[in-house]
């Protein structure tokens, strides 16, 4: 029996949650990115008014301002776009526990098991669609189909705020004359090489023989040829224990220039409190801590380092990253700005090698510890517990973190 | 150009937990102070409000007579959509 896949692809996620929050946003162009305040930037996603006056994700906000003069921009507030994430990941839960998320927006759900009980697929992508839209007051399109790849192919078929099947039957009539461009892992330099072969269409792919395309394109080209022809037979991985971001940081321009380790020591505590905090409020941990500085003479760098065990408490996160900081720098001239982000990030589900070296008793400890501290915070404000080192200096200690994430894209096939 | 108006209106609720575990608001402080009597609750179901621009557990509530939305949103503050844009 064929399996029943569906992919879900949340319409425009960021700026949707933020024109569902803000109503004034809702019928102009608008776009999700960068700072408008401070004028630099790049659009992380945009509206289908901004969308059909040609800005796309990517062009730096002055470029999305050319082309769309009267164009709204809004600062990112990842921390939302989390929780809504959750909350569709919530609901899906109701469908299946076949869930594999793809970036923070989108997400594979393998509903063979639930579809007898639910009915088809179709039934049960049109309810989830009606139930985002309703409950969580965002769209989604969703594809329906026995393959992942074409599931995908159907979210993205006809926006927004549809469902798509592309079954057996009638994925040749949908699927086969769309540009190869819209298959997964076909980019503009494999664009090129199949246009050279007189290749413009995914039917076209999957209608030529594959030794020519591995002749062609390598390995790659008999997996496009599979692809095309619907013999993709990768399982929804139920996936949990990488998180939907790859990276939480804090970065912030001092009030002062830092002028020796000491006042490098404070800020980067200060820096790693929130991040630590943040990635628990997540339930993530981090396996790589990175820092970034920039020196008054706008010198800047970054330098990271991979951890023996995954971690969320301040102390571990503030020792690696002083620790890189000491191998790092020499100290030419005084810092400007400093950051500390924590990367390469898993869920509690994920599980560490064991060390030899490591005293896991002192670390759950110490992760209670700060666990504590948050909910001192929580209950009675930010500064109604403090590190000893934070009253050295009252002004660097006050400084506002700026937040930071990276979401990148997921590669196909796994890590 | 952006208005600065909001049809989001958060209120202060009073609620009592059953010993079922459910949440069934009573009244509702209203900006001015003013406080009304929820009669009766008719509906919880999980909701978004276009209106006023938010999402939550919505409870369809009857306030003398009349029936009102009222939203819990997942950070624990509950909010009403403002019947007439005044600006």
């Amino acid at each position: 029996m064929d399996r029943v896949i569906l992919h879900s692809d949340a319409n425009c996620f960021y700026a949707s949650v933020e024109m569902l929050h803000r109503p004034e946003l809702r019928n102009v162009p608008m776009a999700v990115g960068g700072d408008p305040a401070a004028r630099h930037g790049i659009v992380l996603t945009a509206n289908y008014p901004a969308k059909r006056r040609g800005v796309k994700t990517g062009m730096a906000l002055w470029q999305a301002r050319e082309v769309c003069p009267e164009i709204q921009f809004t600062s990112p507030r990842m921390d939302l776009y989390l929780r809504f994430s959750a909350m569709l990941r919530e609901m899906y839960g109701e469908y299946t526990d076949r869930i594999e998320p793809f970036g923070c927006d989108e997400a594979w759900l393998d509903v063979t098991e639930s579809a007898d009980l639910k009915g088809d697929g179709e039934k049960i992508a049109h309810e989830l669609n009606r139930r985002i839209r309703e409950e969580l007051g965002i769209t989604v399109s969703v594809g329906v189909s026995y393959n992942k790849i074409f599931a995908k192919l159907g979210s993205d078929y006809k926006k927004p705020d549809a469902v798509t099947t592309m079954y057996r039957e009638e994925f040749k009539g949908k699927i086969w004359r769309l540009p190869a461009s819209d298959l997964l892992y076909v980019g503009p330099s494999t664009k090129r090489k199949l246009l050279k072969l007189g290749i413009g269409t995914i039917g076209g792919i999957a209608e030529t023989d594959p030794r020519i395309l591995e002749q062609h394109l390598g390995k790659m080209g008999g997996i496009l040829w599979a692809f095309a022809n619907g013999y993709d037979t990768s399982p929804v991985r139920v996936e949990n224990t990488h998180a939907v971001i790859k990276s939480i940081g804090n970065s912030v321009t001092t009030p002062r220039d830092l002028l020796n380790e000491e006042d490098v020591k404070l800020v980067l505590y200060v820096l790693s409190e929130s991040v630590a905090s943040r990635l628990k409020k997540n339930g993530f941990r981090c396996r790589v801590v990175e820092i970034s500085v920039r020196d008054n003479g706008l010198f800047s760098f970054t330098r990271q380092k991979k951890l023996e065990q995954s971690t969320d408490i301040v102390r571990e996160i503030a020792e690696n990253a002083m620790a890189l900081f000491r191998e790092n720098y020499s100290w030419k001239a005084p810092i400007r700005s400093i950051g500390v982000r924590g990367a390469e990030l898993v869920t509690a589900e994920f599980s560490d090698q064991l060390s030899l070296f490591s005293d896991p008793e002192y670390r759950r400890k110490q992760h209670r510890a700060d666990e504590a501290v948050d909910d001192l915070r929580r209950r009675f404000g930010f500064y109604s517990v403090q590190r000893g080192i934070m009253l050295t200096d009252g002004a660097l200690s006050h400084i506002d973190a700026e937040e930071d994430h990276t979401v990148h894209p997921q590669g196909y096939f796994g890590q | 150009m952006v208005s600065t108006y909001s049809l989001k209106v958060y209120v202060e609720v009073m609620a009592v937990f059953t010993p079922e575990g459910r949440l069934i608001p009573k009244t509702i402080t209203w900006e001015d102070g003013r406080v009304y009597q929820i009669d009766r609750v008719t509906d919880v179901r999980r909701a978004c409000s276009l209106k006023a621009g938010g999402t939550g557990l919505r409870y369809t509530c009857v306030i003398s007579g009349k029936t009102t939305h009222l939203f819990y949103e997942d950070d624990n503050k509950w909010f009403v959509e403002r019947k007439t844009a005044s600006v």
